[in-house]
């Protein structure tokens, strides 16, 4: 090996080295981050009137996006699933195959999937526009607690609202299948109804609901994390807003199979 | 407002600094900042961009943590002192940021009204307008009460930053380079609503500025920060009335050029 190879390749070895610290050091604060959330967010004095409006906020901003997802959500799984239950003459349990694959998966990844980019770049973009013009510097010198008063409260309104915002996907993707079924195979409402709620389980709401909850957990604290410590100017709040988005949909999906595993052993 | 000399007591110093120390890294910002802030007084400090005067009231008003030193605010320690402490210390001072940092998703009112509702607890709505519209009017702005920030000029930015602060009746006022970017007119006002506020609050202030004009009308005393220590500290005359080639330059561009 000569000189200019082993320099290149201790270069990579120490680029590797400072990768690795840097991921560990990332995690360490993520860490410290979240801790200091469970320490801030349940000691009086409350933000009620901030969490009320930030959870107002998050509501409005997917609203119009989830119904409209949520809708063609439902129309086209009953459309696609279809013809394979049709080849095995299956084709009455698609109310009940449409209700388990939405109610168990996809009204909650799909509302997660959604707030990540409406509500998780939102948060980061705005946290990390007030940090890079001292806006929760001035708070701070102001004797008001930033933390408290802006991370606290979203984090709060996304882990609250998103659980809603969820049940309201499953209902609106539900109408969307029964749209789809009644208009091919005839099948009325109260029918459609109670085959939807035919193969659920207690299991299953409840899971569908702690799946909302983290998921909204993770949206409100990985966008304000990213917002809360952007650096760089004008640049850093892009950063700040695509990371939010980034990692927020990675972690959703890394939660998903995680709590889908644990459910499994429930059922 | 014309400058009067304000008489300060020079045995109640509000800040007191030895060796503060301050490293971003390896570069070494504050290398060792013995200062006195007294009753009353209006305090500039002087320095190229750079040279850590933005750091140093940083460091006074705890966002930043120093690496050594020693720091008393309002006769607190500041490497003692609790969070609450911190928190009730801080509404005792005013900070106004180079850039205004006014809240852009709140109107005037709502950026006047900020810190008054978080830190008076039971305050009325009537006692919260009665402030508003005082330290409005203090400022000269009445007349922006409902705007957003993003419709404010630079000037009337760093003005309502001004209000913003004054609201809570601070002692100490820590204006960070009140009159960067501002047309010379501007930064007149800027300089005349400081000695204002010193005279009608009866604040003592610490002014990070490069502008000699604002250091002029503004200050009783000049601190000349250099190579990350006050290097000459005296009346305006007193410390440009020298040689020193680190000095006279910065005096000679911003009164030739």
């Amino acid at each position: 090996m000569d000189t200019a190879e082993s320099t290149t390749a201790v270069k990579k070895n120490s680029k590797f080295k400072q990768s690795l610290v840097n991921f560990f050091t990332d995690l360490y604060k993520i860490n410290q981050f979240i801790l200091r959330f469970f320490r801030e967010a349940f000691v009086p004095p409350f933000e009620f009137k901030e969490i009320v409006r930030q959870c107002f906020e998050v509501g409005v901003r997917s609203f119009t996006l989830i119904s409209v997802t949520g809708f063609i959500v439902g129309v086209i799984f009953t459309k696609q699933s279809r013809p394979s239950l049709s080849e095995f003459g299956a084709q009455s349990w698609l109310p009940s195959l449409v209700s388990i694959a939405i109610m168990r998966a996809l009204a909650p990844l799909v509302t997660a999937l959604i707030a990540s980019g409406k509500v998780g770049s939102s948060i980061g973009a705005e946290l990390g526009s007030m940090r890079v013009t001292e806006q929760i510097d001035a708070m701070e010198v102001s004797g008001t607690k930033p933390f408290k008063f802006l991370v606290c409260t979203r984090v709060l309104a996304t882990t609250l609202t998103i659980p809603i915002l969820s049940t309201y996907t499953g209902l609106i993707a539900i109408l969307g299948g029964f749209l789809n079924v009644s208009q091919n195979e005839g099948t009325s409402w109260s029918t459609f109804i109670q085959q939807v709620f035919e193969p659920l389980t207690f299991v299953d709401f409840v899971a569908s609901l702690i799946k909302s909850i983290v998921f909204g957990f993770t949206i409100g604290i990985v966008g304000c994390y990213q917002g809360y410590n952007s650096t760089k100017g004008t640049e850093g709040v892009g950063k700040a807003a695509n990371g939010a988005v980034v990692t927020a949909m990675f972690l959703v999906f890394i939660e998903e199979v995680i709590i889908v595993q644990i459910t499994s052993w429930f059922r | 407002m014309k400058k009067t000399h304000t008489p300060t007591d020079h045995s109640n110093p509000v800040i007191s600094i030895r060796g503060l120390k301050k490293a971003f890294e390896d570069y070494a910002v504050l290398r060792g900042i013995d200062l006195d802030l007294y009753q009353g007084e209006n305090l500039v400090v002087l320095g190229r961009s750079g040279t850590g005067k933005s750091v140093l009231i940083k460091i006074i008003s705890g966002l930043l943590k120093p690496d050594a030193g020693e720091i008393t605010v309002l006769g607190h320690n500041m490497e003692q002192i609790t969070e609450k402490e911190l928190q009730e210390l801080r509404v005792r001072i005013g900070f106004s940021f180079q850039n205004s940092a006014l809240y852009d998703s709140m109107t005037v009112r709502k950026n006047l009204e900020f810190p008054l509702v978080r830190n008076r607890k039971g305050i009325t709505r009537a006692e919260i307008n009665t402030a508003v519209e005082t330290v409005l009017d203090a400022v000269g702005l009445s007349q922006t009460i409902n705007q957003m920030p993003a419709e404010l000029s630079g000037g009337q930015r760093k003005r309502i930053g001004i209000a913003r602060t004054l609201i809570l009746n601070p002692e100490i006022m820590l204006y960070d380079e009140p009159t960067a970017g501002l047309d010379p007119i501007t930064c007149i006002e800027i300089n005349d609503l400081i000695n204002e506020v010193q005279q009608r609050y009866n604040t003592s202030s610490i002014i990070i500025t490069h502008d000699l004009t604002c250091a002029k009308q503004t200050g009783d005393r000049i601190a000349m920060l250099l190579d990350g220590q006050f290097q000459r500290t005296g009346t305006f005359d007193e410390v440009f009335d020298t040689d020193d080639t680190r000095v006279k330059p910065f005096f000679d561009y911003n009164f030739i050029h």
